[in-house]
């Protein structure tokens, strides 16, 4: 298997040196395909993202061709590897722009990535759907800047409406060094209040850290606390997870929907029962009720995503599929590759069923997802489910 | 309260013992050409990651283990014959930059064999958690001590009572001399590539059962021990164990006393004032005297 | 006369100088000029950071320290509090300057790559107190910055940036010729050969090697602050130790104590990720390859390895300038 992506890596490598070379002799090929660009964090802290995302728009690229293209044409990939890093998330984003001459831009795995090439989209009038978290990125509304994840203010909310449903007022937080954790902790703080939610005890952890039994030593002795929740992605939540439970704490433990995939529970352990978080519905796909309007949508990528790279599905790989179909469809109402129009769709998309939800798009509203769309989930037995 | 100072303790030491390992494979490759060595921190890596790969095999422990480790050797021995031995009379910096390059190169390759994706490792001998004096400690933890310990104990062993192990700690003290009175120089060199990995490894397979690890895993490990190696002075042994297990306590007390906000600075505020006050670190060769 | 322009003094300030004019005519687009821009910057960090490791022999794995430090303090003090961004920089170069001097006062004394690590620890706790203190900084997800302006002319777009990159380039690289053959250049290339030597005939070693120290700092703010009015965002990827080791491996790259040869090496380091974007999966492989490549068979480094190729195979005898250039 392993070798097999390998070659196909290479080939994809000579297609990309011939395409490069094709570029240079200017003979212009009739009916051009339809260029998607892509700038993901497929190396790097990041990779958890950018690498499900670039699997995903490859995936689903091949399968639209295959199906016979949008409006007669073949898409075609233009995707870089911004590893997290902002400043090569802005020049590549130049050269999809100047140089590939891309038709739309879905990708910025990070928040920081996004927020880099805001400027440049907007001088550049392309449409460009983030794949990124935060709600900065929507907010205030930019013309030609759309997102599909939900945002780590709607993740604090649906955590605290849970909290407050379980009578929990006073709650502690401990949050890692990152972008994603460090915008939702500050997320977190502002609606807290709102919620009737005090944060009693306020830790952090270290990128690379191999231990957090000390944060977790005082928010055990902070009197009062009723619940805990975890900011953050990668291997700190896993490792904040089993040590909550080795120094024997026994009250609630929330996570974010930083970690939201399977692979989180395989990461934890046993120490992961109980863990309660919000997350899409792709995550419970067989949970959901046949009459779920989500369910088809949700177990057909799941299935496809899961024979095809042989790897547990994560939300994350949702986002794309979410940012590709819906320039797929804004591109079918548009009629064309017209930038300004194909926009003006994608801000008219309207009932959208994704993998994230229902997306309805609104000029005021560059994202279209509600907290209908986030699912409390609770680890129960080794496996996600449903909180009702 | 006390319970409280015990965790601290207990988690600061296991932390501080994986560092210290670290610590000593900067050391000794330090020692043996004065190369500050930056793939040392893959090395934990691919100890970590060949065990998870091992055991993911069908492999016990018994096996899967000395494996990884040998593995890891034998990439550092690969290291040097094939990067750092060819470029032999360039200068520190050079040799340097090479092993910065060794280390992208060794990461891109796990990339590759392995992948992006973080891994679990079993527990040597299961999870619960063992309570000492109103304190927690994970049986794992308790094997990343033991295991320190024992090879801190071989370690000096090899150094003071066998040939080999004089022979590297002379060419450490005085290459020239070293050479002069018959002893392999080059042979040093390429053997302290390989025990430097394999002590990196075995700190990548004693700590990946309590974080998991993953191809990356070694970049921040690497400048922690780093770190610790400095505070002891580079080139002691008895430097890296202490200022790795400094290190770590110094860590873990101040994230549960003071702020975690800042925990990981700590290392590099030390770094900063040892410098500024004892240069050679607390166990180092007086070598940094004033010009 | 030929000699004379065949000097790195006059003839390699002239060749870089016919360079910088002519490569736009190879930029066919604004992505081009980028990749320049970003050259160039990158140039001006590598010629102060080559005075330190090629001429004073000692490693800085801080450097983007002070190039974050650069690009952060303007970006606070002209896009947080308003100043104008020429005050901005300017208070951030002292700033940076001192902090150089008060790091590298007491290290200097000594003997040894101690300031190697007390760079490194320094570099990462400026990148930790950026990270940490979102209040002032934005966190990790960095800040926008403000258009740099001065006198009510904004400086805007890849192309005027150039020019602006590619005089300052220009301006960085004669300052470091000038200081090389400067008495304390004199005295550092004296230090490199006999340390002890050079003290017997009154050589104050540590005070050298620290103005050298301070000197590279600075280079390294400036291209920071102005990096951040380019790119009209920060983030703290560009102050990780990871960038550090970049810079440091530019100048190695291209060749230690060789001016041009950090031109050269910031040139190649700074393009060859968008020339690797075709290996994919395999980019950082081949990347650590090509590093640990050129520095076993060039050791010098690609400039100085070059010249001395060139130097045998036009003349087998005379000129001791080789290596030099």
């Amino acid at each position: 298997m392993k070798s097999t992506q390998a070659t196909t890596s290479i080939k994809r490598g000579f297609a990309a040196i011939a395409a490069t070379l094709a570029l240079f002799s200017a003979s212009a090929v009739a009916q051009e395909p339809i260029k998607i660009g892509a700038f993901l964090s497929v190396t790097g802290g990041a990779a958890f993202l950018g690498d499900p995302e670039q699997k995903t728009l490859e995936l689903y690229v091949a399968k639209v061709n295959a199906a016979g293209g949008v409006l007669g044409r073949k898409l075609q990939l233009v995707a870089y590897d911004s590893a997290g890093d902002a400043e090569k998330a802005r020049t590549f984003t130049k050269r999809l722009i100047e140089q590939d001459k891309v038709d739309v831009i879905v990708g910025g795995s990070t928040t920081g990535e996004t927020m880099a090439v805001v400027p440049l989209v907007e001088a550049a009038q392309i449409p460009f759907i983030s794949l990124a978290g935060a709600v900065v990125i929507i907010e205030p509304v930019k013309k030609w800047v759309f997102k599909t994840p939900h945002t780590d203010r709607m993740a604090c909310e649906k955590i605290f409406i849970d909290m407050q449903s379980r009578k929990f007022s006073k709650v502690a937080m401990i949050s890692g060094p990152g972008g994603f954790d460090k915008s939702m902790h500050g997320q977190c703080l502002g609606v807290a209040k709102k919620y009737g939610i005090e944060v009693v005890a306020d830790e952090t952890y270290g990128g690379g850290d191999t231990d957090m039994t000390a944060q977790l030593t005082k928010i055990k002795n902070t009197a009062g606390v009723q619940a805990v929740l975890n900011a953050g992605f990668g291997q700190g939540p896993a490792i904040v997870t089993k040590n909550y439970r080795q120094i024997g704490i026994t009250m609630p433990l929330y996570q974010s929907h930083g970690v939201a995939s399977k692979e989180f529970i395989k990461l934890a352990g046993a120490a992961a029962e109980g863990v309660r978080l919000p997350a899409a519905a792709l995550l419970v796909a067989d949970a959901l009720p046949a009459s779920d309007p989500q369910r088809s949508v949700v177990v057909n990528y799941r299935n496809e995503y899961e024979s095809h790279f042989k790897s547990e599905v994560s939300t994350f790989g949702g986002h794309a599929y979410d940012g590709l179909m819906i320039v797929v469809e804004a591109m079918k109402k548009a009629g064309g590759t017209d930038k300004a129009k194909v926009r003006d769709a994608i801000e008219a998309t309207h009932g959208f069923m994704g993998t994230a939800g229902v997306f309805n798009m609104s000029a005021t509203d560059h994202m279209g997802l509600d907290l209908s769309a986030f699912r409390m989930l609770e680890v129960k037995g080794g496996n996600w489910t449903l909180v009702k | 309260m006390s319970a409280q100072f015990m965790q601290y303790l207990l988690t600061g030491l296991t932390v501080g013992a994986i560092y210290a390992l670290v610590a000593l494979g900067f050391s000794i490759i330090f020692n043996a050409s004065h190369v500050i060595n930056f793939a040392q921190g893959e090395f934990v890596m691919i100890g970590g990651m060949a065990s998870v790969s091992f055991t993911a095999a069908g492999l016990p422990y018994l096996l899967a283990i000395p494996l990884a480790i040998a593995a890891a050797a034998l990439v550092g021995l690969a290291l040097e014959k094939f990067a750092v031995e060819p470029a032999r009379g360039a200068s520190v910096v050079t040799l340097i930059i090479i092993t910065i390059g060794a280390s992208i190169f060794l990461r891109g390759l796990a990339m590759v064999i392995w992948d992006k994706r973080l891994h679990p490792l079993k527990p040597f001998t299961g999870d619960t958690p063992i309570a000492i004096a109103g304190a927690t400690i994970l049986p794992q933890s308790l094997w990343v001590l033991g295991v320190t310990l024992a090879i801190v104990l071989a370690l000096s062993w090899f150094f003071g009572r066998t040939l080999l192990g004089k022979a590297m700690l002379a060419t450490s003290h005085n290459r020239l001399a070293a050479q002069l009175v018959g002893i392999n120089v080059r042979r040093v060199l390429f053997l302290s590539f390989g025990l430097s990995a394999a002590l990196g490894a075995v700190a990548g397979i004693l700590i990946a059962p309590i974080t998991t690890t993953s191809y990356d895993v070694g970049v921040m490990l690497g400048l922690k021990g780093f770190a610790a190696a400095i505070l002891g002075g580079l080139g002691s042994g008895v430097g890296a164990v202490v200022g790795g297990l400094v290190l770590g306590i110094a860590e873990t007390m101040s994230a549960g006393y003071l702020s975690s906000a800042y925990k990981d600075a700590i290392a590099f505020v030390i770094i900063l004032a040892v410098l500024f006050f004892m240069p050679s670190g607390l166990f180092g060769k007086r070598d940094g005297e004033r010009v | 006369m030929l000699s004379r322009l065949a000097s790195p003094r006059t003839g390699g300030l002239l060749a870089l100088a016919i360079v910088i004019a002519l490569l736009p005519l190879a930029l066919a687009n604004k992505y081009f000029y980028d990749i320049a821009v970003l050259v160039g910057l990158n140039a001006i960090v590598c010629v102060g950071l080559n005075l330190l490791i090629g001429y004073a022999g000692q490693i800085s794995l801080g450097h983007a320290g002070f190039f974050g430090l650069g690009a952060y303090g303007s970006a606070i003090l002209a896009s947080r509090y308003g100043w104008p961004p020429l005050a901005a920089m300017l208070t951030t170069t002292l700033a940076v300057a001192a902090l150089a001097y008060l790091v590298g006062r007491p290290i200097l004394r000594l003997k040894g790559h101690y300031l190697a690590m007390a760079t490194l620890g320094m570099g990462i706790i400026v990148y930790m107190v950026i990270t940490t203190e979102d209040r002032f900084t934005g966190g990790p997800d960095g800040i926008a910055v403000v258009p740099f302006s001065i006198g009510g002319f904004v400086l805007q777009g890849e192309r005027i940036w150039y020019w602006v990159v590619g005089v300052l380039l220009l301006a960085a690289v004669w300052l470091a010729l000038n200081l090389i053959e400067s008495p304390t250049g004199r005295a550092l290339r004296a230090l490199h050969s006999s340390e002890v030597g050079a003290e017997v005939v009154g050589i104050n070693a540590a005070e050298h090697k620290l103005l050298v120290f301070v000197i590279s700092a600075v280079f390294a703010s400036v291209a920071g602050s102005l990096a951040a009015h380019y790119s009209g965002f920060v983030t703290p990827g560009k102050v990780a130790f990871l960038h550090s080791i970049e810079l440091v491996t530019m100048v190695v790259f291209g060749g230690m104590a060789s001016i041009f040869g950090a031109v050269v090496g910031a040139a190649a380091l700074t393009t060859l990720p968008q020339l690797l974007t075709v290996f994919e999966d395999y980019e950082m492989m081949v990347f650590g390859a090509v590093m640990m490549g050129t520095m076993i068979f060039l050791p010098r480094g690609v400039v100085p390895s070059m010249a001395r190729l060139f130097q045998t195979r036009r003349n087998a005898s005379s000129d001791d300038r080789a290596g030099s250039a």
